[in-house]
């Protein structure tokens, strides 16, 4: 991925194997976010490919990615501030509603039928994720840890196969990471979602993937499992430096 | 976000037939002849009067919409009075000329001359509605200031064009047409207005509509095809100015391009402000509020414009987010209930 001059990502080759956690880490700068966007369709590629699912998506636009089967969340949380919880996880349920403009100006039966199935289907995600308590509060209100479980609670709602999670840890204290250890490990077994994760936190990372690649200067430096990166002199060079 | 959609149909046909009578009755109560101590009669509203009454009714059509668009999706626009002048002018056109054929092929008369009228209000409205079609697709790719301006562009484009057709009298302006706008169908015009509005805004075009007011990143992501929102709201808004412009038309029975600068525009937005950016009852009272409040302030004499612009100076100074803020009618009414209540 060039940006003029600048090579944020190079030569860089991606496998993410279904249903798995796997984390992208490196230092600050080395081309992790470009990587993101890049998959979820914020910038277009200016050489190689995006293969999702057997399909060529590099290109698309990011709601039509998302409507292909992949769902973000973002480091700076990008909630739907002035909305309500449910109100955001409804909106998320938008591009797979069967109302039409029409339905929606008239209110027939269809338009009664797929609100409800809406509300209700926004309603069960929020109980499944001990949000159905903040339903009619403001999402800005929420306590932080709260509002980053709403924002995968929204992601869940596009129906994603993949769940794209930019550094979710980040700003948590310790006991709120662990908690969201366990809420990354639940969704991805409970819903069967392969999880690709950018985190700055070495404990959580570490912790829940199985599976990471470290990236600097856009390159990739290793691939593997948790206990062989940590032990890599390479990914140990990149981010203390040389000896 | 409560949604009316739970209510049988004959209840709310019913409802919009009291609305409907009661429009009906007002309008007639304003053209009793009274009689006068000089022996001759005059009707309960003057002329005068009536015009300006008609008048909110088109300000309530012109700020709703332009909410929609504005304080709904969140896309700076101030090219509103272009698309009102293509209604109007689009309509006026069609009365002067293929209307009164259309009037007496249905057979004369009232309903003759009721028909051609809405025929024209619809033609109005889809030329502004096609115009607004072709300047959002390129200017709502733009952001914040930048789509300000191409609004305001094509704004005084339009207004250039039309000063320009010699068709529909272009610097002399287009005079003679009929006046067919009354009480009665401005505010029934308005009612139906602000009702699709509010069922769009309660759908999930609404929510969608909002999200991306939002945030536009965020909602592209929840898959939300940000440009295709935002081209709707912008081409139902327009076609509603449209329709108010046809409205304008036929109340005022002239049409002049100095009508639609973007000062217009810039009145229209106001209105929003005053009542509250982003809230459907808000527009309302906007629109309300900015045209009696000319006319109230007519005993301050030549001060006029000035206590105009100082209150509006004082509102935004020191009520920044209108007279409803966010909220809606309902929302009022259920904390006023709640404070008189008790516990809820």
């Amino acid at each position: 991925m060039r940006f003029g001059g600048l090579y944020a990502v190079r030569d860089l080759v991606m496998k993410v194997p279904e249903q798995s956690l796997f984390g992208l880490i490196g230092p600050n700068g080395a081309g992790k976010t470009t990587i993101f966007n890049v998959i979820t369709g914020v910038y277009t590629p200016t050489g190689g490919q995006v293969v999702f699912g057997g399909t060529a998506i590099e290109g698309w636009l990011p709601a039509r990615i998302t409507e292909a089967g992949i769902a973000r969340t973002f480091q700076n949380i990008r909630l739907f501030a002035d909305l309500t919880v449910l109100e955001n996880v409804m909106i998320a349920f938008h591009h797979s509603s069967k109302e039409t403009l029409w339905d929606a100006v008239f209110r027939g039966r269809r338009f009664a039928e797929e609100e409800e199935r809406i509300r209700s289907k926004a309603m069960d995600l929020l109980k499944i994720f001990h949000l159905d308590g903040f339903a009619g509060e403001v999402s800005s209100s929420l306590p932080y840890g709260s509002q980053r479980r709403l924002e995968i609670a929204r992601a869940m709602a596009t129906s994603p196969r993949l769940l794209c999670l930019d550094e979710p840890a980040a700003g948590m204290n310790p006991q709120e990471s662990i908690e969201l250890m366990k809420l990354i490990r639940w969704v991805r077994d409970e819903f069967k979602m392969t999880i690709l994760l950018v985190e700055h936190n070495m404990r959580v990372v570490m912790g829940i993937c199985e599976s990471i690649q470290v990236v600097d200067y856009g390159e990739t430096i290793a691939v593997g499992p948790p206990d062989e990166i940590r032990r890599n002199p390479k990914v140990i060079e990149a981010y203390l430096g040389g000896a | 976000m409560t949604s009316s959609a739970s209510q049988p149909w004959w209840k709310r046909a019913g409802w919009a037939v009291f609305a409907i009578a009661v429009l009906y009755a007002i309008d007639l109560a304003a053209k009793i002849p009274v009689g006068q101590t000089d022996g001759s009669t005059r009707p309960v509203l003057n002329l005068y009067l009536y015009q300006i009454i008609a008048s909110a009714a088109v300000n309530i059509i012109l700020a709703v919409s332009l909410q929609l668009i504005n304080g709904i999706t969140g896309q700076f626009s101030i090219g509103h009075a272009g698309f009102m002048a293509i209604g109007g002018y689009a309509a006026a056109d069609f009365s002067l000329h293929s209307g009164i054929d259309l009037a007496a092929i249905c057979g004369g008369g009232a309903l003759g001359e009721s028909v051609s009228f809405v025929v024209a209000l619809m033609i109005g409205a889809v030329f502004a509605a096609i115009a607004g079609l072709i300047v959002g697709i390129p200017s709502l790719r733009l952001r914040g200031d930048y789509l300000a301006i191409v609004t305001l562009g094509f704004g005084e484009i339009i207004r250039v064009i039309i000063l320009n057709v010699d068709r529909v009298g272009a610097a002399r302006g287009l005079s003679g047409i009929p006046q067919k706008t009354t009480i009665f169908t401005g505010y029934a015009f308005a009612a139906i207005t602000v009702l699709v509005v509010w069922n769009i805004y309660h759908s999930s075009f609404g929510r969608a509509m909002l999200a991306v007011r939002e945030d536009e990143i965020a909602a592209e992501a929840m898959g939300i095809r940000t440009t295709r929102t935002k081209v709707m709201a912008f081409v139902i808004s327009s076609g509603f100015a449209g329709l108010a412009g046809g409205l304008f038309a036929h109340l005022f029975m002239y049409l002049h391009t100095n009508t639609f600068t973007f000062v217009k525009s810039i009145e229209i937005v106001m209105m929003i402000i005053i009542g509250g950016l982003g809230s459907i009852t808000g527009a309302v009272f906007g629109g309300v509020v900015m045209t009696a409040l000319p006319e109230v302030l007519r005993p301050v004499g030549q001060w006029r414009m000035v206590v105009y612009s100082l209150i509006i100076i004082l509102a935004i100074r020191y009520r920044p987010q209108g007279l409803l803020g966010m909220r809606e009618l309902p929302d009022i009414l259920a904390s006023l209930r709640r404070k008189k209540g008790g516990a809820r």
